[in-house]
């Protein structure tokens, strides 16, 4: 499972975990310390009087003084080393990489938009809740929120940031390995905040051109009846009204752009692997799986649901 | 010695009016603490049990005994019950109780206030379980950030009544903290200058004055926040030139202090307990003192370190790591030095005070340590909003205010009750919790390493987290189970615990001096002060104020610096006007929830009930002005002479 901050694959995360584990073991040995110190101090013979002579409690106070001066002045010491050890590696976090492949991710109530960014608008690739990057090339997200503030976070890559309504930030991946890694929206952001996950493909350069070009295409024409059964059905009926498939006249950017929905694994932000029983629950039904979504329930004669399934699993 | 004649008219002088009445009417330190007490524990339960739920929601993947709906608000009101309707006010109301007692004081200063504060404390309480109960509870957090928490994302009420709870407690906290400052500032007995105020006082003080810079802040954001709400201000709304961020920066500028906030009155309550079971008086009195007060001065500077991921400029952000690491060097300073008490006191008893105290060592040191983690930047990206975090606030907040307030409580139960709670019972106590503590949370840090975000109603089976959670559940089950045996044990033990007598645990501060529980009168006479440890060497040779007037009620008012005898003042009568203003203030407040017209309307009654509180009597001015002795520095006070 692709999902830990400490099992990483990405050279951002492992420098946070390598961190981690300085913080930890100089952590370790603190408490070792104190515990040790405590235990002693409660379990070591003494009379049971207590001080009647103010002088002698003195001349045992001042003991103590100098113990606890060097105590704290060796905590002096690790507090700062551990705050630069912080600062350097922040430091080298937020360097900005050269040659970064751009995207932009926008945060909604409760998925992600994802638009792949290019000089030329239409190499742009639009798509939801899955990424593709190459293997070895940083990229650079640029993140902001249509509605309430989200979190971005693939453990196994880099730490989080937020998406947050009238503001951009951004945040760099970088993947050391192929390999498929999930992430999950880290601030709370209402009912199905739960199940705003997230997928990230890492593949190599040439899988990633392979990828890219097939998502510039325009929606793949139906080929069959059912098919166009399908196709018509998505026009006229309330899918329409909030999604995009790109060479048909669904244009409404409120929902994921399904233009390519065959091509990604899951369904409903990460919540269900993509095939056509879990796509026709999903459009029945998508509050049974995700309780206060955004997308309603749509009402369709079991023929049309088949079509409309089938359809949208020849998206490729 | 006072004869049998002054006591009667001490008493006659302090003592409630009769019935249920008095019982409204008084403003008896002894008893508000009482209520505090018992209503802050009942809320304890309530949030405890919604915990309970939450955690057997978590104990299974794709678990359906709660909604995504019903958690939400679980969660919002477990957090928001927790601080501000149980941790604040308990540990506030600790400083009610023992601040007069501790520095030999009738009462606390402005009695009438701190009954003000109760019936606000309580009516904001029992709206927010109300609303809770009829589905209005509260939904987007403790924290309810916007725009979540905004008009648009957040319609119907919910949201608002959150909102105007935090202005029913910030209010009672805020008269608290006032109450404390002045009590502990002039009203100690003579002869407490500033260097021998026991460290629970000084606790208390720094608290307050934290709670006099912080809450304003988050008052002032949920009034933004209702407002955005209610009259389509665009405090927050981004489109309109508002921003999002503004609410975060509000409220974690109260946010964080207000966990010291938590945490200060405990770090008091064990210097107590350490030194008495240590038989000694703490080591390192200045370095205590002063750790508190940085405490509260570096706690104003750590806010942003829970806005790490909002993409704030680097350097700033350094800025606030090392402040956050700073403020361990305090918090180190002072377990050293009860380190040293423990180790060079006389003999230890493992009674059970000590044995929660005990457990803060052990449950605290790791919270603290984790908390370096989230001071840095690159760490806390990892660490931030996930479970990791769930499981420091838990052993920062049970662990370093929870375990000293429960060995406050098995230490000052007698003072409270005159009878000691069952020590059997209180090893049960305490090993289910610190077991059931460990247990519960400790397996929370690994579950946020492997990318357990929090605020999460339900986790797929996917993720591997199944099994720790599990754990956790049976860890909460045995907390609860901990929590029973409390409850037994106090109910118990107030009907037939052993009987405690003045000074059961060998106490050398001057609650001590006093009967258990103490007369309405707190003392029978003023007790004067001569050192740090003025019991030490028992209650005889302690010097007494004599000459007092006992005609009305009476405070001796000392100077802040030396606690020389400055003046006399009137203390306020029993009024039954306090819990008029409550009542009008919340109808006020409530009535804001439904339209902005509340606050018009409602200030009519709120002016009636406080004419009706300050309405001056002609025969007690006359009185007043009789008795009260004005400061003039020409003219020695009268009683200096009296007092030993």
């Amino acid at each position: 499972m692709n999902h830990s901050a400490i099992s990483v694959a990405g050279p951002r995360a492992r420098e946070i975990a390598e961190l981690l584990v300085l913080f930890v073991g100089v952590s370790a040995v603190v408490y070792v310390i104190v515990v040790c110190a405590l235990i002693w101090a409660i379990r070591r013979k003494r009379a049971a009087t207590r001080f009647e002579d103010d002088d002698a409690r003195r001349a045992a106070d001042r003991k103590s003084r100098h113990i606890i001066g060097a105590a704290t002045a060796l905590s002096v010491l690790i507090l700062i080393t551990l705050a630069l050890a912080d600062f350097f590696v922040q430091r080298s976090l937020s360097a900005h990489p050269v040659d970064a492949l751009r995207v932009v991710v926008t945060g909604h109530q409760y998925w992600w938009e994802i638009e792949y960014d290019d000089p030329a608008p239409s190499q742009r690739v639009r798509t939801a809740n899955e990424l593709h990057i190459p293997v070895g090339r940083p990229v650079e997200l640029v993140l902001t929120s249509r509605d309430v503030i989200h979190s971005f976070w693939l453990p196994s890559i880099t730490g989080k940031k937020d998406l947050i309504p009238g503001h951009t930030t951004s945040e760099v991946l970088v993947a050391e390995k192929p390999g498929v890694f999930t992430g999950q929206c880290a601030e709370f952001c209402g009912l199905q905040h739960a199940k705003m996950r997230l997928v990230m493909h890492a593949v190599s350069p040439e899988e990633y051109e392979a990828w890219r070009q097939q998502q510039l295409q325009p929606g793949r024409q139906p080929a069959t009846d059912e098919e166009r059964r399908g196709q018509s059905v998505f026009t006229k009926s309330s899918c329409i009204l909030c999604h995009s498939i790109q060479g048909t006249d669904a244009a409404a950017t409120v929902g994921p752009d399904l233009t390519h929905i065959a091509s990604r694994t899951t369904l409903a932000a990460g919540t269900l692997p993509n095939d056509q029983s879990n796509m026709a629950t999903w459009i029945l039904s998508p509050h049974a799986i995700k309780p206060g979504v955004q997308m309603p329930a749509t009402q369709l004669a079991p023929a049309d649901l088949a079509a409309l399934t089938r359809y949208l699993a020849s998206l490729q | 010695m006072n004869t049998a004649a002054d006591l009667a008219e001490l008493e006659k002088r302090w003592a409630d009016p009769p019935g249920f009445l008095g019982w409204m009417k008084t403003v008896d330190h002894k008893r508000i603490a009482r209520r505090y007490f018992v209503t802050a524990l009942v809320f304890f339960a309530l949030a405890g049990l919604m915990a309970a739920l939450m955690r057997l929601q978590l104990a299974r993947p794709e678990n359906t005994l709660v909604g995504p709906d019903l958690y939400n608000q679980l969660f919002s009101m477990h957090g928001t019950v927790m601080m501000f309707l149980f941790a604040v006010p308990i540990l506030q109301a600790v400083g009610v109780f023992l601040v007069p007692l501790m520095i030999g004081s009738r009462n606390i200063a402005f009695g009438r206030l701190s009954s003000f504060s109760y019936w606000i404390f309580l009516f904001g309480g029992i709206m927010i379980f109300t609303a809770f109960f009829l589905n209005v509870g509260p939904e987007a957090g403790w924290f309810s950030y916007v725009p979540l928490s905004g008009p648009q994302f957040s319609p119907g009420k919910r949201t608002d009544f959150w909102a105007q709870l935090v202005t029913f407690t910030e209010l009672a906290s805020l008269i608290v903290a006032v109450q404390i400052v002045v009590t502990a500032f002039k009203l100690r007995a003579p002869g407490m200058s500033l260097n021998r105020i026991p460290l629970l006082v000084w606790a208390e003080v720094v608290t307050s004055f934290m709670v006099i810079f912080a809450m304003p802040s988050v008052m002032l954001g949920s009034s933004f926040l209702i407002s955005d709400r209610l009259v389509s201000t665009q405090f927050f709304n981004p489109a309109e030139g508002g921003d999002a961020l503004l609410w975060q920066h509000l409220f974690w500028f109260f946010g964080h202090p207000e966990v010291y906030i938590i945490f200060v009155p405990a770090l008091g309550i064990i210097s107590e307990i350490v030194s008495t079971f240590a038989s000694r008086p703490a080591f390192g009195y200045l370095a205590l003192v002063l750790a508190l007060v940085v405490t509260g001065f570096l706690a104003f500077g750590l806010w942003v370190h829970h806005m790490f991921a909002t993409g704030l400029p680097p350097l700033g952000m350094s800025f606030f790591t090392a402040a956050s690491i700073l403020i361990a060097i305090p918090t180190g300073l002072q377990i050293s030095c009860w380190i040293a008490t423990l180790a060079t006191g006389g003999r230890l008893r493992l009674a059970t005070p000590l044995l929660f105290v005990v457990g803060f060592f052990f449950i605290f040191v790791i919270g603290g340590l984790t908390g370096l983690m989230l001071a840095s930047v690159s760490l806390d990206s990892q660490l931030h909003d996930s479970y990791f975090v769930v499981a420091h606030l838990h052993y920062v907040l049970i662990g370093g205010a929870l375990f000293p307030l429960f060995g406050g409580f098995y230490y000052w139960f007698p003072k409270l009750t005159g009878r000691l709670l069952s020590e059997r019972a209180g090893k049960w106590n305490f090993w289910l919790f610190f077991t059931g503590f460990n247990v519960a949370f400790f397996p929370m840090h690994i579950l946020g390493l492997k990318g357990m975000t929090r605020r999460v109603y339900t986790y797929g089976a996917d993720r591997g987290w199944g099994d720790l959670n599990l754990l956790a559940t049976i860890g909460a089950v045995t907390i609860a189970a901990s929590m029973i045996v409390f409850a037994i044990n106090v109910v118990v033990s107030l009907r037939r615990g052993q009987r405690a007598g003045e000074n059961p645990w060998g106490g050398t501060t001057l609650e001590w001096a006093t009967s258990s529980p103490p007369p309405s009168y707190g003392f029978a006479q003023i007790p004067c002060v001569d050192s740090r440890q003025p019991l030490k060497h028992g209650k005889e040779a302690l010097a007494w104020v004599v000459g007092l007037p006992t005609l009305v009620r009476t405070s001796l008012v000392t100077r802040l610096h030396d606690a020389a005898p400055d003046h006399i003042t009137v203390d306020p009568e029993p009024s039954i006007w306090p819990f008029w203003t409550a009542v009008a203030v919340s109808a006020l407040f409530i009535g804001s929830i439904f339209t902005p017209w509340a606050l018009v309307w409602g200030a009519i009654p709120v002016t009636v009930a406080l004419i009706g509180w300050f309405w001056p009597k002609h025969e007690e001015t006359e009185r007043t002005n009789r008795i009260e002795v004005k400061p003039d520095e020409s003219r020695p006070a009268r009683f200096l002479e009296s007092a030993s």
